[in-house]
């Protein structure tokens, strides 16, 4: 696999946009600056997942470069660093193309993605993606190319150099020269197009956990993250959008607000109304007090019960006329039901999420000299630079992106929306401007993860081995696979119909995965039960076609020692799901007592191919189950009279440190291609936990979040019962 | 005008007196390490010390704060590098970072109070800062390798006076 990097036209015309005096571009992804410090341009935000860090180990790795000589330039917002790579690995997978394609290959995709100007960090793709077919390979073919230069200075054949911690070393001659040397020659090096890439074993730096290079600004309150611009002269401004969405500004009473200190400006964007004020707070007083009548809308008397409503009309109506679509079908999965004795069936609910990342939304924009600058936390700068100059008139060349550090992103920060306010605000004033959303604007004014009912039937055999799998649900997005079962049921139909609400819908760390999981590994489990057999050992069973699946799920079992019982009130759930190429386990144990739910621990296994950097890729896990844990207990955006009811951690709580259960990773290293991690973690720990509550209670959780279901009231009844 | 006390910097601010700290700090002072997220003492990441207590500066004006001692997070290691900010980097706590600040400040007034917590301890004193990615397993790493790393620096001192 060869690609990124084509004979020298490439890093000639980046390299007004990457070099600095001295150094030498060698290609668009690294530089070598006269002090042997090479620099990867790495061309992703760094929300907290390590791709600063990861990326520049992967192109460092393959160039032979001494790890503490490498430093990490995040890439420009400009079309040369469009995602070519990113799509490529969508659209081709691990194909080993021919050199000669090479070039034409190339061109195809980078033409493809500029016109589609990406530049985007999400789908678990960047170690993937830009990593595995971006920087290893402009890590090896600036190796080839500092061989090639020390070969010519020095006169020996290249077969006798070798690279090694950034230097070139001859050994008959005993001669060692740093890259730097080399460095100004090995540009008007020919680039090789298909540079050989080191196997696994070779690595030295791949596959280590060296300290990650944006951790030390993070504790000592450097760190700039968006919300931190400083632009000489800039004012502060804050916003209230229409509460319902769709919804417009009629009128805005100035007059009530004029002599309110700090108060600059005013500024109607017809959906929303912006005060820009001398500080923050000003703004915040002014906009608190400052009467705006917005428009009626049809979604007015909306609430989140109309919705649910709703969605099992639509889920009737497409069965009544055959109007569901197919997401995958195998076998006869009606037939198989209607000759079957034995028909389980559920429905599941998930409510709307929203992203709520600690930094609220925020942009500085700034408008001069026929340019817009603009600072923020983003993740598609170069798609925020097309809308937000398509909003205000202006080219994406004429945009300025300074990408700053994302107070987290979970796909929050790929939608422009305040970015482009930012931009239409700072074209009304001739100073900078910094709009901060409010913490209660950020989760009313969110792209929401979708509200979803899914429905099963499934029939069993006489010797409780399931042979039908029927799933249809609402609403789908990404990706395609994400309601997809492993396991090796004969007959399976998976569709789904569309039910498209007033709700602006957001990619949502792991996206349908993080609904889809919950649905269909607690069917699995419920399956398990009717079957009269022990959850593990039920999808173990039916994963028999699945070794990598199953070597996940057995580790997770060995290490949580799921055939040790438990005190009375304890439970143990077990949940497997792979998405983003990466399969993850997780065994749960909760308690159910009086004081309520306690998760006391999580045990995850984690087979990602190759764990380029291994503590990263615990801390991902750690980080996904968290996430995953605060939306399966807690998490839920309501509708109330069309607008969003939730405003703030007090009605939209996250799980604090106090609630969270020890988390031990085990990572399998299965090989093959390599898969995502800032993701992966996040579906399958709200199915083991709703699992592990039903093996502690016997309730079955079939709605999220949890904290809507009164488990003791429940445990007490089943005894009754018993 | 109001006084304050920031990292031992004594300041006079012309400022709403009902202004919460945290607005003073960041836009008048500059020392943006300090950070909004909810506005309402909420999440923590706002966490300041007034005389050596944790405080959400979102949510105190800053006449309340004049005249006490404030420190934040660029004024945490006096100069140098407090040892939980040590710990932080050896056990690699932060991702996204952005509750860091407040969880630092947080972990350093616990420490000054109780050397040794225990996870109960670090419960009580940690629950009212949210971190979205999920740092707390490595939050309880850190706040107990820096209580390690004060007892040893604690021996040494001793051992030397002695």
């Amino acid at each position: 696999m060869g690609v990124a990097i084509r004979p020298g036209n490439r890093a000639g015309k980046v390299a007004a946009l990457i070099a600095d005096d001295g150094v030498t571009v060698l290609n668009v992804w690294l530089k070598i600056a006269p002090d042997n410090t090479v620099t990867a341009i790495v061309p992703h935000a760094e929300m907290g997942q390590g791709v600063h860090t990861t990326l520049a180990m992967m192109l460092a790795d393959e160039m032979d470069a001494d790890w503490s000589l490498v430093r990490m330039q995040e890439a420009p917002a400009h079309p040369e660093y469009a995602n070519y790579a990113l799509a490529k690995g969508y659209a081709l997978g691990d194909a080993d193309f021919p050199a000669w394609l090479i070039d034409t290959i190339d061109g195809v995709f980078l033409a493809a993605t500029k016109a589609i100007k990406l530049q985007i960090t999400g789908g678990s793709t960047s170690v993937p993606t830009t990593g595995m077919l971006g920087m290893r390979v402009a890590g090896a073919a600036a190796r080839a190319m500092l061989l090639q230069a020390a070969s010519d200075a020095w006169q020996v054949p290249v077969a006798e150099l070798r690279s090694e911690n950034s230097l070139i070393v001859h050994e008959a001659s005993g001669r060692s020269a740093p890259f730097a040397d080399f460095a100004v020659a090995a540009a008007d090096v020919s680039l090789p197009p298909k540079p050989r890439l080191k196997d696994p074993h070779q690595f030295r730096i791949m596959g280590t956990s060296p300290p990650r290079l944006d951790i030390p600004a993070k504790t000592d309150g450097s760190a700039r993250f968006g919300i931190d611009a400083d632009v000489p002269g800039m004012k502060y401004a804050t916003i209230r959008a229409a509460p319902v969405f769709g919804s417009s500004v009629v009128a805005v009473d100035e007059a009530v607000v004029q002599d309110m200190p700090g108060l600059r400006k005013i500024v109607n964007l017809g959906d929303a109304v912006a005060v820009i004020a001398d500080g923050y707070w000003q703004a915040k007083q002014v906009l608190d007090r400052l009467p705006v009548e917005f428009a009626p809308t049809d979604h007015d008397t909306t609430e989140q019960g109309d919705i649910f409503s709703h969605f099992a009309a639509v889920l009737d109506a497409a069965n009544a006329r055959d109007g569901n679509k197919v997401d995958f079908a195998r076998g006869d999965a009606t037939a198989a039901l209607n000759e079957s004795a034995k028909v389980i069936e559920a429905e599941y609910r998930v409510p709307y999420l929203a992203h709520a990342p600690m930094e609220p939304m925020n942009c500085t924009a700034w408008l001069h000299d026929g340019k817009c600058e603009l600072w923020l936390g983003t993740q598609n700068p170069l798609g925020f630079a097309a809308e937000v100059g398509d909003a205000i008139g202006l080219g994406v060349e004429e945009v300025i992106v300074h990408n700053q550090y994302l107070g987290g992103g979970f796909g929050r920060r790929a939608f422009p929306d305040f970015a482009i306010q930012a931009g239409r605000i700072a074209a009304e004033v001739p100073y900078p401007v910094k709009l901060i959303w409010s913490r209660e604007e950020d989760m009313r004014h969110d792209h929401y993860r979708q509200a979803s009912i899914s429905r099963f039937r499934a029939a069993l055999d006489s010797g409780g081995n399931p042979v039908a799998w029927v799933n249809q649900y609402v609403d789908k997005h990404d990706p395609v696979e994400a309601p997809h079962i492993p396991y090796a049921i004969g007959n399976q139909l998976i569709h789904y119909t569309e039910s498209r609400t007033h709700v602006p819908w957001g990619f949502w760390r792991s996206v349908d995965h993080s609904l889809h999981a919950f649905f269909t590994e607690s069917f699995i489990d419920e399956l398990a039960h009717v079957a009269g057999e022990d959850p593990y050992q039920f999808r173990r069973k039916l994963l028999q076609n699945e070794p990598r699946y199953r070597d996940v799920l057995d580790l997770a079992a060995e290490k949580a020692d799921w055939s040790r019982a438990l005190p009375a009130g304890w439970g143990r759930g077990i949940a497997i799901h792979r998405s983003f190429g990466t399969i993850v386990a997780n065994v749960v144990e909760v308690e159910v007592s009086d004081g309520g739910l306690r998760a006391h621990r999580v045990v995850c296994t984690v087979d990602c191919g190759f764990a380029m950097h291994p503590d990263g890729l615990v801390a991902q896990m750690e980080s996904g189950i968290v996430f995953g844990l605060t939306a399966a207990l807690y998490g839920e955006i309501s509708i109330r009279r069309g607008a969003v009811a939730q405003g703030n951690f007090h009605d939209y709580p996250m799980l604090r440190i106090d609630e969270t259960p020890t988390i031990e990773t085990h990572i399998i290293n299965g090989g093959g291609r390599v898969g995502g991690a800032g993701e992966p973690g996040t579906p399958a720990i709200a199915p083991a936990l709703a699992n592990a509550i039903f093996a502690a209670t016997g309730q079955r959780i079939r709605e999220l979040p949890i904290r809507k279901h009164d488990l003791q009231r429940h445990e007490l009844e089943s005894r009754d019962t018993a | 005008m109001i006084s304050i006390n920031v990292n031992q910097q004594p300041y006079e601010i012309d400022v709403d007196p009902r202004t919460p700290l945290l607005w003073v700090l960041r836009e008048q002072l500059g020392l943006i390490g300090t950070k909004f997220g909810c506005g309402i003492a909420q999440c923590g990441a706002c966490t300041v010390q007034l005389n050596g207590a944790p405080i959400r500066s979102c949510a105190t004006p800053v006449s309340a704060a004049s005249g006490g001692e404030i420190t934040t997070i660029e004024g945490i290691g006096f100069g140098g590098m407090h040892p939980v900010q040590q710990a932080w980097i050896d056990e690699q706590v932060p991702q996204c970072g952005y509750c860091q600040a407040g969880q630092i400040v947080a972990a350093a007034a616990l420490l000054d109070r109780v050397p040794n917590p225990t996870d109960a301890d670090i419960d009580t004193a940690m629950r009212g800062n949210l971190c979205r990615c999920g740092t707390y397993p490595r939050i309880r790493r850190g706040i107990k390798r820096a209580a390690a790393i004060m007892a040893a620096s604690r021996d040494a001192a001793d051992s030397s006076d002695g």
